[in-house]
């Protein structure tokens, strides 16, 4: 379709065309003396052609070619309307890349603000040329050419059998010249080269190691190590911690800038009011597990990483008791070891033993009991 | 029949009755429950004029559900023996309290009572016995508070609930964490302290008071954040604005293609 719109003139084919067609010189002659649109093709191939051409024309062939495509759409009233549509799109788009131009020079780029409001004055004025350009390519596309349907025929891929044959032939010719059949030094040593290359993949596989080992199993938190307020870093003792309803972010005394340390051991503590919290809830004495009560004076500690995929699970309900994941909406009872009560956990969180030193700071009695965070491969049993 | 009679016999009549009726009843009620809520004033307990000023707003306001002596009713309204001046003020003053009807939570609305008032029911509620004081503005003042240190405490301990920002967001079963975008340092500073309804509470030796300044100073200073583009889209971070571009964008692209691909004339070839 875009064929119809290089030139009006039915002068402007492709040369196959006029060639198989047998005529078509005239308007070719024609064309050539017309003033050409700028960017569109010449209508001559080369002067050898044209000087033919012009020199057939004379030797009177069909003056009127029936052209493939209409020159002109249907409706002209409406073409005309349109032209001045499209014409305007295309000033407006010009104006809107001047625009770019100017939002460039005139918004610097020295602030975060100044930044914000560069990248929206060069976004905008972007987005409007470009987009009054396509709008306007459409219009014209669609109310100023002719509305044509076109079909080409599909032809087989496979090459005719000369130009196979002719392959096949300057191939075998190529081999023997190359010498590589008869040179087995070159062959086999250019082979071996190629060989390190095809193993170097293999090798670099080894950076998808080393396997984790056991570091899944544990935190940095170690006996004795004082649980810091996350933010202020300040050791906590537990009547500082006395309005029952509290919780509060806490961190391991040495750690609390390690933010790879703190991915798994972030921890946090809740103050319950006596009598709230329920110890017998966390495993049933049939599991073999030694129910024991890790709490200070009704304090908690629990991981804040949720045991489903590793999201900080801090939502804390102090009337219900419940603890949140921000994610998936799992949620746990805090004061039943963080049993899982919703969503898709599989196990509580995990809780951290908990104790005061000489000088009365809340300490970690040893590291969590089990892995902390989402379950892994060689965790095994994940409930 | 008379003009008075044809009048009386037409269909408007009977509304105009009912209406009419219902307008006495309700403002001889109204008088009634005036006169009694005035009585209710006379006999005092308590010594200072303001506690018991405050006593008479209680057991017009408040009395209903936390029951005559604000020692609670089960199932309908905690005790409020104990919960400090800093509670009432932030319930009052934030208009959460007095509800319009049992909910899973109150939202925001403008306050029902004056100032003066509120100050009164505080006095009644803190001569109770126990709970924080109402903070002084001078407390509660982020003027010169490190906001960038506010903000690592608000990530670490606030934003899980109300959202980076202060947008808010979701909990369970109706209950939500409020925006804070309307939030005064000192209902900041109050709902730190008192832990209103689901909140845990973060007192002064957990959360000391200069760091409660510094979050305070994160929280209003982030409300003049300008918007990049100029829409806020609830400022919950980038799951709405790759939301809004991904419907939006798609929903632009669909009908652009439609447009550019469409058949809209019939040529002669068909």
């Amino acid at each position: 379709m875009s064929d119809s719109t290089a030139g009006h003139g039915p002068g402007e084919h492709e040369p196959g065309h006029d060639l198989a067609a047998g005529g078509g010189e005239t308007q070719a002659a024609e064309g050539a003396a017309r003033r050409r649109v700028i960017g569109t093709p010449s209508p001559a191939r080369s002067r050898m052609l044209l000087a033919e051409t012009a020199a057939g024309s004379t030797a009177g062939l069909p003056e009127v070619r029936e052209p493939e495509l209409p020159a002109d759409p249907q409706d002209m009233d409406d073409a005309k309307r349109a032209e001045r549509i499209v014409a305007a799109c295309f000033v407006l788009a010009m104006l809107a890349g001047f625009g770019f131009i100017a939002a460039y020079l005139i918004f610097q780029v020295h602030t975060v603000t100044g930044t914000w409001h560069s990248n929206l004055a060069l976004g905008l004025t972007m987005g409007l040329s470009f987009g009054f350009m396509g709008i306007g390519a459409t219009i014209w596309v669609r109310r100023v050419m002719p509305h044509v349907d076109q079909v080409e025929m599909r032809h087989p891929l496979r090459s005719d059998p000369e130009a196979r044959e002719a392959f096949a032939e300057t191939f075998a010719d190529g081999t023997a010249a190359s010498q590589f059949v008869k040179r087995p030094i070159l062959r086999r040593t250019l082979i071996a080269a190629t060989v390190p290359v095809a193993v170097a993949p293999i090798v670099l596989l080894r950076d998808l190691g080393p396997l984790p080992g056991t570091v899944l199993d544990h935190t940095v938190w170690r006996k004795g190590m004082r649980l810091l307020t996350y933010g202020a870093n300040t050791p906590i003792r537990p009547a500082d911690f006395s309005s029952p309803g509290g919780m509060i972010t806490v961190v391991p005394d040495g750690f609390q800038d390690d933010f790879n340390a703190l991915a798994k051991a972030a921890v946090i503590i809740i103050k319950f009011a006596p009598g709230e919290v329920v110890y017998t809830t966390r495993s049933a004495p049939a599991d073999g597990f030694t129910v024991q009560n890790w709490t200070v004076d009704n304090i908690v500690a629990y991981s804040k990483i949720c045991p489903h995929v590793g999201c900080p699970a801090a939502l804390y309900e102090q009337t219900t008791h419940h603890i949140l994941c921000p994610c998936h909406q799992s949620t746990f009872d805090a004061t039943r070891g963080a049993k899982v009560i919703f969503g898709p956990a599989t196990r509580p969180l995990p809780q951290l033993p908990m104790t005061v030193d000489a000088e009365g700071f809340l300490v970690a009695k040893s590291d969590f009991t089990e892995p902390v965070g989402p379950s892994f491969w060689e965790r095994g049993n994940s409930s | 029949m008379t003009p008075m009679t044809a009048r009386r016999r037409r269909p408007a009549a009977g509304y105009a009755v009912v209406l009419l009726g219902l307008l006495i009843a309700g403002a001889g009620y109204a008088a009634i429950t005036e006169a009694g809520s005035a009585s209710a004033t006379g006999p005092n307990i308590a010594a200072s004029a303001q506690v018991s000023q405050g006593r008479a707003i209680f057991l017009e306001e408040c009395a209903t559900c936390h029951g005559q002596f604000a020692q609670g009713v089960p199932g309908v309204a905690p005790s409020l023996i104990g919960v400090g001046a800093a509670a009432v003020d932030f319930q009052v003053s934030t208009g959460r309290m007095p509800a319009k009807e049992p909910a899973a939570q109150q939202p925001r609305k403008s306050p029902q009572l004056t100032p003066p008032q509120i100050k009164a029911l505080a006095a009644y509620i803190a001569s109770l016995g126990g709970g924080p004081p109402v903070p002084t503005s001078g407390q509660v003042n982020a003027h010169g508070a490190n906001a960038g240190f506010g903000q690592q405490l608000f990530t670490a301990d606030c934003a899980q609930c109300h959202n980076f920002d202060g947008a808010g967001g979701a909990l369970t079963y109706g209950k939500y964490a409020p925006p804070l975008t309307k939030a005064t340092p000192t209902q900041i500073w109050e709902a730190m302290l008192t832990g209103p309804e689901a909140m845990p509470v973060f007192n002064n030796t957990t959360i000391t008071p200069q760091q409660k300044r510094d979050i305070i100073a994160y929280i209003t200073q982030t409300r003049s954040e300008p918007n990049p583009g100029g829409f806020s889209l609830g400022r919950v971070g980038p799951v709405t604005e790759g939301l809004v571009a991904f419907l939006g964008l798609l929903l632009f692209m669909v009908l652009a293609a439609m447009w550019i691909t469409a058949k809209h004339r019939k040529t002669p070839n068909e």
